[in-house]
């Protein structure tokens, strides 16, 4: 049974252009081949010296008479969450390269940002990562608050780190769902969205929005928390604490779940360091850094609460970091809901921010790690330029490193515990 | 249980229309009755089974599933079928024309022919062949040809890696079950699915999952786990594998060619769950307890009914894998047939081929 050539191989035919490198495109096939020659010359696969070219070359036929082959996962692909498109070098099962192919949901927001006021901007970062949009405002406002002496009343610092922990616990709810799909347990996912919804209902209540929130302003937040909306956050809480346990038993103590992830995907933490993890990513590794702690903004220099860490970067440290992280900030929850003080949640509202010329930052800890916003301002309404350092990307750059050497599973559990959101890698 | 309960062979409306017509008829009035009655069970359990899976699944994983179509969305999975036979049958340039037409077919011929030899009553079964588990076995493969060549046809490659896991997968699976059926086969002493049903009457204790101490209950739990990963079905459905491969082995299957695989995935559970209930269920046999009045009234159903139940218990326990584990991965699942599965269940066989000698039943 003759087969015609796999729908995305490597071999070329006439006329046809090489489908996953975009440099080589319009070369001839045989100037493809000489170039491929001439890379292969350089280092073999493997080798230390080889990296994987735009115009990607196999390693020959093996001793043993197989082949590696290319997979393109995405950017239609269940687990890539997103449209990620990750070519995946294959021996069989085993991944031996990962390149990640970016910018197909590019939307050019810090170039938007330009056009826009800089509370206009507040809004577009929601756009980024979605399951933290009201962390990705507070950084927004911060670096406003910052550029113009805008101070924020009490309250309003206390709505801030409440609603920011709420957006962790939910962003992580999520996460653990789709990593129990992501391993074949599919009714994690809905138990996840079960527990996420709660608090995407408190949101809802907070600033009618369940996912763009834009609700945080410079000098405080759009609108007051509701009457009773403690209560209801502690109801919340108090389900939450019960379910946690119940997620532990459900995936944690998992002996499937244990030999999938315990020593699957480590980085090490220099490595981590070099990549620029953070977030849960790098404090798996064991790299000690959280914007909450270690640059407190807010008032989180008034709560007692730990910084979970991992030992071997594995997925399963990736995996406890996040179990522990929903406790703690819990804690936080409810350390800040007993001291929660009266008075205004915001300053008072200019009607037009115009921020004097110069350059700003401000970084918060999302639920994935260090984002920040650089803004700088030619004493205008709107920002000169301004750009965002959001922690997926980094994190992303790591995969290759982590998934090298696994199986093709390894490297779906790998993404799920990197917990990427694709449309913060674009931007 | 009573000794003197006659099982009969015939059944009186099959005896009914054969003596209707005159011989040469009757033979072929035979078949064209099992045939039909086949298609229509087929048919039914399908329908059954997809309604019954959705219906778990929605309520482990706290939903309540279809509930518009039809009552309680009986209809749900005759709407699922009319949806994928209205589907354009697409066939990818670039496939491998007559195994992409073909694999569907296989899976579910298999189960089909698996289904022949079920003995659903005493009195109802399409063939008693003498030598029926080995036959079963030798059908079940098709079942696996079918994924391999449905795979390597499609001419992906996720496909392609699905196809070749379960390659791996399901020969090494079929191993272990095998050493199962053949423990219940030696205790046994006959290798037709009737003969093996009839060899557990008594109580419930003389079902052969209790009757042999602790090798019964073993090979049982063992053929679960191995008849799941045979069934492709979660925890171990690695061809599959939605997360990682996409679809696997039929992911440039639509319309009603990945409806035959859908459709053989649903049979294949139930006659999987039928040769459990068979082998150690005791099959059509009613459950006794020793118990007079009780026994009674439990005698008075049908026998085709208890192994329904039987079957069905069994279903609900695949069901209940599937929507509760996590997958396995690939080299996982082949160590733990290779190093734990078949070396347990060799042993057992040494242990239930022990018992049968010293006649260490329980009585």
């Amino acid at each position: 049974m003759a087969q015609e050539p796999m729908a995305g191989s490597m071999e070329l035919q006439a006329g046809e252009t090489n489908p996953t490198g975009n440099i080589h495109a319009g070369m001839t096939p045989g100037e493809l081949r000489a170039a491929d020659a001439a890379h292969d010359a350089q280092g073999r696969p493997g080798s230390e010296t080889f990296r994987l070219p735009p115009g990607f070359s196999l390693r020959g036929t093996g001793a043993d008479g197989s082949q590696e082959y290319f997979l393109n996962m995405g950017p239609q692909h269940p687990s890539t969450h997103g449209v990620l498109k990750l070519v995946v070098r294959l021996d069989g099962e085993t991944v031996v390269e990962v390149v990640p192919h970016l910018g197909f949901i590019h939307r050019a927001i810090e170039k938007m940002g330009e056009n826009e006021t800089f509370v206009q901007y507040i809004h577009l970062t929601d756009r980024m990562d979605y399951l933290s949009s009201h962390i990705n405002n507070l950084c927004v406002c911060m670096a406003i608050e910052k550029a113009m002496g805008i101070g924020v009343p009490e309250r309003g610092e206390y709505i801030r780190v409440m609603v920011s922990e709420l957006q962790r616990i939910q962003s992580h709810l999520l996460w653990w769902g789709a990593f129990g799909m992501d391993l074949g347990a599919v009714s994690a996912f809905l138990y996840g969205f079960k527990e996420r919804e709660k608090i995407t209902a408190l949101f809802e209540e907070l600033c009618g929005a369940r996912l763009t929130m834009n609700f945080f302003r410079p000098g405080g937040s759009n609108a007051d928390i509701p009457d009773g909306f403690l209560a209801r956050v502690q109801e919340v809480l108090n389900d939450l604490k019960f379910e946690l346990d119940e997620f532990e038993v459900l995936l944690t103590k998992n002996p499937i779940i244990r030999e999938r992830t315990l020593g699957v995907g480590a980085l090490s933490r220099e490595r981590a360091i070099n990549y620029g993890c953070s977030g849960p990513v790098g404090r798996a590794s064991g790299i000690d850094f959280d914007v909450r702690k270690h640059d407190p903004y807010a008032v989180y220099d008034r709560f007692q609460f730990d910084v979970p860490l991992g030992k071997n970067g594995d997925c399963y440290d990736r995996y406890m970091v996040r179990m522990q992280e929903m406790r703690e900030s819990i804690r936080i929850l409810e350390q800040a809901m007993a001291s929660f003080p009266e008075g205004q949640y915001r300053s008072k509202e200019k009607p037009a921010y115009k921020v004097p010329a110069g350059s700003y930052y401000a970084n918060v800890e999302t639920a994935r790690g260090l984002y920040a916003t650089y803004m700088v301002s030619d004493n205008s309404f709107k920002p000169y330029r301004i750009k965002s350092r959001s922690p997926n990307l980094s994190n992303l750059s790591a995969i290759n490193e982590m998934a090298s050497g696994g199986k093709i599973a390894d490297l779906v559990a790998i993404l799920s515990t990197l917990d990427l959101i694709i449309p913060d890698i674009d931007r | 249980m009573t000794s003197t309960h006659v099982y009969t062979v015939n059944h009186p409306v099959g005896d009914f229309i054969r003596g209707l017509l005159p011989a040469p008829w009757a033979a072929i009035a035979n078949g064209v009755l099992a045939v039909a009655l086949m298609c229509g069970l087929v048919t039914v359990v399908a329908i059954g089974l997809i309604w019954l899976e959705r219906k778990v699944c929605a309520h482990f994983q706290a939903r309540l599933g279809p509930t518009r179509v039809g009552p309680f969305g009986l209809l749900q999975p005759v709407a699922d079928a009319i949806k994928l036979l209205m589907k354009e049958n697409l066939r990818p340039r670039t496939v491998d024309g007559l195994a992409y037409f073909l694999a569907p077919l296989l899976p579910i011929t298999g189960s089909f022919l698996v289904l022949a030899v079920m003995p659903f009553d005493h009195n109802i079964q399409v063939m008693d062949l003498s030598a029926g588990v080995v036959y079963v076995v030798a059908v079940s493969g098709l079942g696996i040809l079918g994924i391999l060549i449905g795979g390597w046809g499609s001419n992906n490659k996720y496909s392609l890696l699905g196809s070749m896991r379960s390659g791996a997968q399901l020969f090494s699976y079929e191993l272990s079950m095998v050493l199962c059926m053949l423990l219940v086969v030696m205790a046994s002493g006959t290798a037709s699915l009737r003969e093996i049903v009839l060899s557990q009457q008594g109580t419930v204790a003389d079902w052969w999952i209790f009757k042999m101490p602790v090798a019964g209950f073993l090979a049982f739990a063992l053929f679960m786990i191995s008849s799941t990963a045979e069934l492709n079905r979660g925890p171990l459905d690695l061809s599959e594998a939605e997360s990682e491969l996409t679809g696997g082995f039929h992911t440039e299957y639509t319309g009603i060619s990945f409806s035959m695989f859908f459709l053989a995935e649903f049979v294949n559970m139930f006659a999987s769950a039928g040769l459990g209930a068979t082998f150690f269920l005791g099959g059509f046999l009613a459950p006794q307890f020793g118990i007079g009045p009780l026994d009674h009234v439990l005698m008075l159903v049908p026998g085709f009914l208890w192994f329904f139940l039987k079957v069905l218990g069994l279903i609900f326990m695949y069901m209940w894998f599937r929507w509760t584990f996590p997958r396995l991965r690939i080299d996982h699942l082949l160590s733990l047939e290779w190093k734990f599965l078949l070396p347990v269940s060799m042993a057992n066989l040494l242990l239930g081929a022990t018992l049968v000698t010293f006649k260490l039943m329980i009585p």
